[in-house]
């Protein structure tokens, strides 16, 4: 009794963690792949040197243009249609500068023998749902058609440049968001720096004086950081108020708001990541 | 003293922050938002319809009877006066929802049926067409789930503690969402027949009018 009522409950709780991840295996739906370069195959059906040579030309486009393109082969994307899935991808891979939101993907399930181009916010005006359609119908599908995939994929991705091209886009300046996201990163770090610092700076120079060394310290090390001078004087000015008004004691004061640190950026490292940038469904799909 | 007030302002931050009162706001917000988008979308599969007529009236023999089923619906849905709040109000937004689902019934017929039609599906101009309704349509069911999900969102901190406490304080009301208009009809099973080919678009439209 006591056995079979142990492995009962065993059995249940088995059942019930097994329920509780129904809805993300049960849904059964094809996984969104890791955004790690241009060109994601899943099929094997580019060879490398022509998977390096798509990922050159969307490299160098991103480069010259800022916009994010990206070719995405899965086999199947059942049980969903390829509308849902590319949506999917989409929203996980954020492609695209965030507010230009300029990002697009091709995305071909061979087995299911659908294409979809799926276009940002930003590039629906070029890339409309004609253009898109266009694209699949006159310059992809017929080469697919032949079952030559890298020719339908090189060139599609060819005239969604072309296209792309011809729309003004806010000038590529990858340096400035990451200098800025870096400091964002850098915030909390400060702050602390500050208030333990400047507390006993304080207490050992007195009251102006802990100040003013306390701003000129951390503003020089958020100059390091940053390497803004304007930031770096912001922070230390902020750090020179901070402690000329804080309270005497500063241990209790720490505990109140130090909790305020920033969760940590994603992205950054990794060669290649989307810009976060939005899409809403547009972009056209089609077979072969 | 001024210890005291920044104590008082953190607890008064913090009860602000439990009680879900910006929460609220933020997926009120949220939902203006998005259903703004679906209002959006919707408008521009409107702006679609007229082209769409002209380029199908000149194909002389087309089926005179889809085309009306579409004018028709297309003139219902645009004359309900669709603003952000039709959301609080269920059964104008029950109305609504019923228009725009009509319309998307008597677009998908006239597009099946258009496919009898060689000519016009030789068409640019008809083919164009058909590919920025494809895109509308994919959009529209894009905006709505974004709405469906900010829905979620406001309807679940309206019914979970504590914020339910502050709903109730303020009279904030679960907001009404999408809901398929005919449950009974899909969780039948399809009748597929083979017998006349008459029957399959006379469900297909009895379908579309539900």
């Amino acid at each position: 009794m006591t056995f079979a009522g142990t492995a009962n409950r065993w059995f249940r709780a088995i059942g019930l963690s097994l329920a509780l991840l129904a809805p993300w295996t049960a849904g059964a739906q094809v996984a969104v792949p890791a955004l790690l370069g241009h060109v994601t195959d899943q099929t094997g059906t580019l060879t490398p040197a022509q998977q390096s040579t798509l990922e050159q030309t969307l490299t160098a486009f991103e480069a010259k243009k800022g916009s994010q393109i990206a070719v995405l082969i899965v086999p199947t994307t059942a049980p969903e249609e390829i509308e849902q899935f590319a949506l999917r991808v989409a929203e996980r891979w954020k492609l695209g500068r965030k507010k230009a939101d300029d990002g697009a993907i091709l995305v071909v399930a061979k087995n299911d023998r659908t294409l979809r181009i799926e276009v940002g916010y930003g590039l629906e005006g070029a890339l409309s749902d004609i253009s898109s359609k266009r694209i699949i119908s006159e310059t992809i599908t017929p080469r697919f058609k032949q079952s030559d995939y890298f020719g339908g994929i090189e060139a599609g991705v060819a005239q969604i440049i072309r296209v792309v091209d011809g729309e003004p886009l806010p000038a590529p300046s990858n340096r400035q968001t990451e200098g800025n996201q870096d400091f964002r990163q850098f915030v909390p770090f400060l702050f602390i720096v500050a208030l333990g610092v400047g507390g006993m700076l304080r207490s050992t120079f007195g009251k102006v004086p802990g100040a003013l060394i306390t701003g000129a310290v951390v503003s020089a090390l958020a100059w390091f950081v940053i390497g803004t001078f304007f930031l770096s004087g912001l922070a230390g000015l902020g750090a020179l108020l901070f402690t000329l008004l804080g309270s005497g004691r500063m241990q209790p004061g720490i505990g109140g708001w130090g909790g305020g640190g920033r969760g940590g950026y994603g992205g950054g490292g990794g060669g290649f990541s989307g810009g976060g940038g939005g899409f809403g469904g547009g972009g056209a799909s089609g077979r072969w | 003293m001024r210890k005291i007030f920044s104590i008082f302002l953190t607890a008064a931050t913090l009860s602000l922050a439990g009680c879900g009162y910006n929460t609220f706001q933020t997926t009120d917000e949220q939902i203006k938002a998005s259903w703004a988008e679906v209002l959006n979308q919707y408008q521009r599969r409107a702006d679609l319809i007229p082209n769409l007529i002209s380029t199908v009236k000149g194909e002389s023999k087309f089926e005179q009877d889809t085309l009306t089923k579409v004018v028709e619906a297309r003139s219902k849905a645009t004359a309900i006066q669709a603003t952000p709040e039709l959301v609080n109000d269920p059964a104008a937004f029950q109305r609504f929802q019923q228009a725009q689902g009509q319309l998307s019934g008597a677009l998908s017929r006239l597009l099946v049926v258009s496919e009898n039609y060689p000519n016009l599906k030789a068409n640019q101009a008809f083919r164009d067409l058909q590919a920025q309704l494809e895109g509308t349509e994919n959009r529209i069911t894009v905006a709505r789930n974004r709405y469906i999900k900010s829905v979620q969102d406001y309807n679940v901190t309206i019914r979970s503690f504590p914020s339910n406490l502050t709903a109730m304080v303020f009279g904030y009301k679960e907001k009404a969402n999408f809901t398929v208009e005919n449950e009974k009809e899909i969780s039948r099973p399809p009748t597929v027949s083979f017998d006349s080919p008459a029957a399959a678009p006379v469900n297909a439209a009895s379908g579309a009018t539900k």
